[in-house]
């Protein structure tokens, strides 16, 4: 049901029937290195390239969400996924794997929201079963957006850390004790006019804040009906600007945190904190899944933020435009 | 909010590098290795004190070359980049970090296509800036020598 201007409720129950997480070496040494279903010993497992490496990663979680909620990979009626390479390669390649009709989705770090959504209006038409699966490796992002691996450069204070870690959870029609996604809001692609490839928290945050007071103002809600308002790859600085932006907006986001800023710890150099299509995914399916089966969070939403930038585009001086669809999660 | 107006706030409020912090790094790791490259060239002529200056000091950059490859291959020079910064960039084992380290990225891509079109990807603007000032100086030089 369309609600306001580009918000969608659902009345029929999509469950996220299953979840599963991999994280990176780095990534399990950070807040969530408990919640986390399987770590990587290191950034290569086993594979020629780190492209390969990325395209097992997404391999290994589908087929093990997949497993978790004992459904054969012939019985899916779908998988949608993503990540940030060219040509979306790691996803295309991974799906090579399986005999399930298969969709390539682009939102930048957002993809995972995007599969999110597609996925939900999917399960809450005629699809019965949707994997959802987003992944990110920070030496093929490094290697695609900035620079080699060994090169002796200096990061910036506003940059981030590419996560390695890949996400993937089942949309499912079948009644289970899980969270259920109820809605979404899609974003819009906006556009500030910052062009500083380093500070992409600064770019998405005010694609994030347009996407939750439309929410807001779509249903009708106040911030304080969620547990917790979590965007996607922001880092501290961009979280900090949102919550900046969406007060002038009249809204105070008091509950508001961000999976890149959380996924490190303070010990570890990881600039602002995490991003990546694997970030929000890798967070999703391990801490605020975990947390929602618990029973300790029970209204989530989950705001993934993209940054829709190329090297290309940045290098002919193109501001970086921002996205972030919001998706309501909640648990019975 | 105005475009403007939040290009202005970010501005303002991003977090900025320690100016003092990363020059005073800078000069340290940067000094160091010009201290290295001074003490191999003083062993040089001490071991081989029948050669030129010119083939002393050739002989100096190679070894310093050598160790900013070997340094990069082996995994260390990136560290060290983090901390110094345009220290372990200007001097000339960061010349020789910039080109090995794309051969090392791409040479996935295959040995022609792969790590030698790559290889120059970082140092290439440094050698056409250094070879176009080296030709146009070369020419003020020569009208000068010309003129007087």
């Amino acid at each position: 049901m369309k609600v306001g201007k580009q918000t969608y409720l659902s009345d029929k129950d999509i469950y996220i029937a299953s979840a599963y997480s991999l994280a990176g070496p780095y990534e399990s040494k950070g807040a969530f290195r408990e919640y986390f279903d399987t770590v990587m010993e290191d950034d290569e497992w086993k594979c020629k390239s780190h492209e390969l490496t990325e395209i097992e990663m997404q391999r290994f979680t589908i087929a093990e969400c997949l497993d978790r909620a004992k459904v054969n990979p012939m019985d899916c009626d779908l998988i949608l996924g993503g990540d940030l390479l060219n040509q979306i390669v790691p996803t295309s390649f991974s799906a090579r794997d399986f005999n399930t009709p298969f969709m390539g989705l682009y939102n930048a770090c957002a993809t995972f929201g995007e599969a999110l959504a597609i996925g939900s209006s999917l399960v809450g038409g005629d699809f019965e079963r949707v994997v959802c699966c987003t992944s990110s490796h920070y030496a093929t992002a490094e290697r695609q957006y900035r620079f080699p691996l060994e090169l002796g450069t200096q990061p910036t204070p506003e940059s981030q850390w590419t996560v390695t870690g890949c996400g993937a959870v089942m949309l499912s029609k079948k009644k289970c004790d899980a969270p259920k996604i109820k809605g979404f809001t899609v974003g819009e692609v906006i556009d500030f006019g910052l062009c500083d490839a380093n500070n992409m928290g600064g770019a998405m945050a005010p694609a994030a804040a347009k996407t939750i007071v439309t929410h807001f103002k779509d249903t009708g809600r106040s911030p304080d009906y969620y547990d917790l308002i979590i965007t996607g790859d922001l880092g501290r600085f961009g979280r900090d600007t949102l919550h900046y932006l969406c007060k002038k907006e009249g809204y105070n986001l008091d509950n508001l945190n961000d999976c890149g800023s959380m996924i490190y710890s303070e010990k570890q150099k990881a600039g602002q904190g995490g991003s990546g299509a694997g970030c929000c995914s890798l967070v999703f399916t391990s801490y605020i899944y975990k947390k929602m089966l618990e029973g300790s969070l029970k209204k989530v939403l989950f705001v993934p933020t993209g940054a829709m930038l190329s090297k290309d585009s940045a290098l002919q001086g193109e501001s970086i435009p921002g996205i972030a669809h919001a998706i309501v999660v909640e648990k019975e | 909010m105005e475009d403007k107006e939040y290009q202005e706030y970010v501005h303002a409020h991003a977090q900025k590098s320690n100016e003092f912090v990363t020059l005073l790094w800078a000069f340290c790791v940067g000094g160091l290795i010009c201290c290295i490259g001074q003490a191999i060239g003083d062993l040089y002529k001490y071991l081989l004190s029948d050669w030129a200056d010119d083939r002393i000091a050739m002989l100096t950059s190679m070894t310093l070359i050598f160790l900013g490859a070997f340094l990069t291959a082996i995994g260390v020079y990136d560290k060290i980049g983090i901390k110094a910064g345009g220290g372990s960039i200007v001097p000339i084992t960061g010349f020789a970090n910039s080109v090995v380290s794309p051969a090392m990225e791409f040479n996935k891509e295959g040995i022609v296509l792969g790590m030698m079109a790559k290889m120059f990807v970082i140092a290439g603007p440094i050698i056409v800036t250094g070879t176009v000032a080296s030709v146009v100086f070369g020419i003020i030089y020569r009208i000068i020598e010309v003129a007087r």
